[in-house]
């Protein structure tokens, strides 16, 4: 029913998307897998009109359509959830759903609305409530949200960015029976992805795109989940990165009875103590939004805690400005990475360097930098971290989301630091870039770092810690080893089921 | 760009200028042929013309000082309305201490160094207090500073309309006059006033310490993203402090070497905008030091020929005042319109 054409767009310097085809079938799910960066989101950004293509073009139903605006990509029946949420907070649901529709007139009558959403979310297992406010639902619920706004505009071709980024394991489920009863009511999705379980499970035929490229477009039933890896990463995957055993040290990273607010004064930490060695690895598992960010930048200092002490190598840093902190050795992955890790104007040299005020890793003169030195060491830094760039000069946000991963490590990395902060460090990151990052954390380890790593996904957290602990609703619920065997539980603890992890 | 907006408000004004010129009886090629001549007279006198660019120079000093000053603020986001009033209460403070309270110094050194001190302090002054307020109880500085420019304004009014106003000035409005010890002196025969070689210093010395000094690359940081300054363990409340003191310095340093190099008394309105102009200024200058004294020519050029248009072709003063608006609009829009691509779609092409 739709068919895309030879679709190729460049962005200055890239080739996102070259002459790309891709066919949807109604009432099929159909993946784009591949690594980011890979012309995914380019391409469906472009089927929904949030941008134009260079050239090909779009059928619908054998007829060319072109395509100007998300409005126009509506009117034509297709609707697209992006990766962020686009809600209005103070708003009820019904009122968001209608939203930017023309019905929605100067005095919203959202009685009928109600009723519709009510319809739709018992046609398809997607229950919420029409009129509770946007800011007071979950993750989860507000992706159903999104979705609800697309099927209420009766759209037969449902586009989801990477829909199970911000799911615990059984949210993913219902969203997955959801697609499925969509499919039987002959509703066409894309589902946008990079993880290999997934894909297996909900689609039907899956296209696979690298560096902007259709690889090719096979059938589930036809394919495997290596054979599918093979072609998103061009060779074969490291499937499993060795887990060293590190004789454990001191206590090198310490937290007691912390308490700390997010940006809108509400208790987003709530007494929480835990304790890290020099040489391991202690994962904190959660969704997002249940108090990592904020624990994370207190014990790094941005955020003054409202109570409790933070501790490094026994000396108590509860009020200790950041610069101090990074001369302790401390290191800060954060989870936002170009709202708060780079610059992104700034080139790579000076991101790399941006600390090096405090650390004088390069001895420099503050009222003359060290001009050469910086530039021989940021050479030498892209060299070690494979940074690819044009040049230690080129502007950081022109770098790849994995590259500009790799030039925060690199500066976080590099001066031997004796605790590491990670925030979701491979949030969002390809395949490869991933794999990078997991190695270079496990040679912190060996070399006696302590390390606290937040993360959401659960292959991360087997893969890398050497204690999980669960965090929800800002309080640390629970811990459990880090053993697949207890997936389910950790996946329940994460999302708040009361009494199903060992206290410890 | 910059070129195309120039040549579109010279056409504009064009425009203006030729009905300006129309005369009834002659026909509009004369007033054309008028008002080419008029552009040419605008553009020859201050740039082709050794003492009409002499008059470009004294003009385009205490533009760029302030806008030196600004810019110090705006690479850190920090939006600095106020060069205006710092200019201002730097020619208070410079007036101040020439006239009242070191009057009898004989040494011209001395006395410039004074003075300047004093100038760059009570600039300085003008520029902690938004500061202040911005950085503990997060108060806006743009609307800040824009009010004590007011402040600034009419506080030397008072004093020159009252307290200070020269019993032997003939009931005008004026201080009166620098004593000799407190006057800068001049180069190139005298033409020019010395604070151009300050400007030139000041632009090279700012020039480094962006280049290469811990300032310049944390207030990089800061200007381009403040999250990750705070992440880097940038002190922001002390950058925020420090730059507005230093822009509010420089603009009031600037206002003292006005004072004290060409107006050598303190009259209302003695700045046409300085302030603001230095505004533009400083983003056309794409806020880089050297580039900053750059345009400041080029506007100090543009006074200069609006006032070569007043006297011989008697074009009002709205009309150049119009005529400013014009450029600084066309500028701005250039730069606006300059970040979008425009291409064109055959009709029922959606």
């Amino acid at each position: 029913m739709l068919e895309m054409k030879d679709i190729a767009k460049s962005f200055p310097g890239v080739k996102a998307v070259d002459d790309v085809s891709f066919v949807l079938k109604s009432g099929e799910v159909h993946t784009l897998l591949g690594e980011n960066g890979a012309g995914k989101t380019t391409l469906m950004n472009i089927l929904f009109g949030i941008y134009r293509q260079d050239s090909g073009e779009i059928l619908i139903d054998g007829k060319h359509v072109k395509i100007s605006s998300p409005h126009n990509a509506i009117a034509h029946g297709i609707g697209m959830v992006q990766q962020h949420f686009t809600l209005v907070p103070s708003f009820t649901v019904a009122e968001n759903t209608v939203l930017g529709l023309r019905e929605l007139g100067v005095f919203p009558r959202t009685g009928r609305v109600e009723r519709r959403i009510r319809e739709l979310g018992d046609t398809y297992g997607l229950k919420v409530d029409p009129d509770a406010r946007a800011w007071t639902l979950s993750v989860g619920e507000k992706q159903r949200v999104e979705i609800l706004k697309i099927l209420y505009t009766g759209a037969k071709i449902l586009i989801l960015d990477e829909p199970t980024a911000v799911l615990v394991p059984h949210e993913t489920r219902a969203l997955f029976d959801a697609l499925r009863k969509m499919k039987e009511a002959d509703t066409s999705v894309v589902f946008i992805s990079h993880k290999l379980d997934e894909v297996m499970q909900i689609s039907d035929r899956i296209t696979v795109l690298r560096k902007g490229l259709a690889v090719d477009t096979v059938d589930k039933k036809a394919t495997t989940k290596a054979a599918l890896a093979k072609m998103m990463v061009g060779r074969d995957l490291l499937v499993d990165v060795p887990r060293t055993d590190v004789e454990t040290g001191s206590k090198i990273l310490e937290v007691k009875n912390l308490r700390v607010n997010d940006d809108r004064g509400l208790t987003a930490v709530n007494d929480i103590s835990f304790t890290v060695r020099a040489g391991e690895v202690l994962g904190i598992a959660g969704v997002e939004g249940n108090g990592q960010r904020e624990l994370a930048e207190c014990i790094y200092g941005m955020r003054k805690p409202l109570n409790g002490k933070v501790f490094i190598d026994g000396q108590d840093i509860t009020r200790t400005p950041v610069r101090k902190r990074v001369q302790l050795g401390l290191s800060f992955i954060p989870q936002d990475r170009k709202g708060m890790a780079i610059s992104p104007n700034l080139s790579v040299e000076e991101n790399l360097f941006a600390k090096n005020y405090a650390t004088q890793s390069v001895p420099s003169h503050p009222l003359l930098s060290n001009r050469t030195g910086v530039s021989t060491a940021s050479r030498k830094l892209v060299r070690d971290f494979s940074i690819v760039t044009p040049s230690e000069k080129t502007r950081a946000k022109y770098l790849s989301g994995g590259n500009i991963q790799k030039v925060v490590l690199a500066r976080e990395l590099s001066s031997s630091p004796k605790a590491v902060i990670a925030a979701q460090p491979t949030r969002g990151l390809d395949v490869g870039a991933m794999e990078f990052v997991y190695k270079t954390l496990l040679e912190q380890k060996k070399k006696g770092a302590a390390v606290l790593l937040l993360a959401g996904d659960l292959d991360e957290l087997f893969r890398l810690a050497d204690r999980v602990a669960v965090i929800y609703g800002g309080k640390l619920v629970g811990y459990a080893s880090p053993d697949s065997s207890n997936r389910e539980k950790i996946g329940l603890m994460m999302s708040g089921a009361s009494g199903a992890g060992d206290e410890a | 760009m910059p070129v195309l907006s120039i040549l579109f408000a010279l056409f504009v004004m064009g425009i203006f200028l030729t009905v300006f010129f129309m005369e009834p009886g002659r026909g509009i090629r004369f007033a054309l042929s008028r008002t080419l001549e008029a552009y040419g007279e605008m553009l020859s006198w201050p740039f082709g013309n050794l003492y009409g660019f002499y008059e470009t120079l004294n003009k385009m000093i205490p533009l760029a000082f302030v806008g030196l000053g600004l810019c110090i603020a705006y690479r850190m986001r920090i939006w600095n309305i106020g060069g205006e009033g710092q200019l201002y209460m730097g020619a208070f403070a410079a007036t101040w201490g020439a006239l009242f309270l070191f009057n009898d110094l004989q040494s011209p050194l001395l006395m410039a160094c004074l003075v300047i001190s004093m100038g760059a302090v009570f600039g300085a002054i003008w520029g902690l207090i938004p500061a202040v307020m911005k950085a503990f109880a997060k108060t806006d500085e743009i609307v800040v500073t824009l009010m004590l420019n007011y402040v600034a304004i009419f506080w030397v009014d008072y004093l020159v309309y009252g307290r200070w106003r020269d019993p032997a000035g003939f009931g005008f409005p004026l201080t009166a006059e620098y004593p000799a010890a407190a006057r800068l002196p001049r180069i190139f025969d005298g033409n020019v006033q010395i604070g151009l070689v300050f400007v030139v210093v000041l632009a090279v010395f700012l020039e480094y310490v962006y280049r290469r000094t811990s300032w310049g690359q944390k207030s990089a940081l800061i200007g381009d993203n403040i999250q990750a300054a705070i992440y880097a363990g940038v002190n922001i409340k002390l950058f925020t402090i420090l730059a507005l003191l230093a822009s509010g310095a420089i603009a009031g340093a600037g206002g003292a070497v006005q004072m004290m190099g060409a107006q050598h008394r303190l009259q209302p309105g003695f700045s046409p905008g300085y302030g603001y102009t230095a505004i533009i200024i400083a983003w056309l200058g794409k806020l880089n030091p050297i580039g900053v004294v750059v345009v400041a020519i080029l506007f100090g050029g543009l006074l200069v020929g609006n006032e070569q248009l007043q006297m011989f072709y008697r074009v009002p003063i709205a009309l150049v005042y119009v005529f400013q608006g014009l450029v600084l609009f066309s500028l701005l829009g250039g730069e606006a319109i300059s970040r979008y691509r425009i291409r064109f779609h055959k009709r029922g092409d959606e």
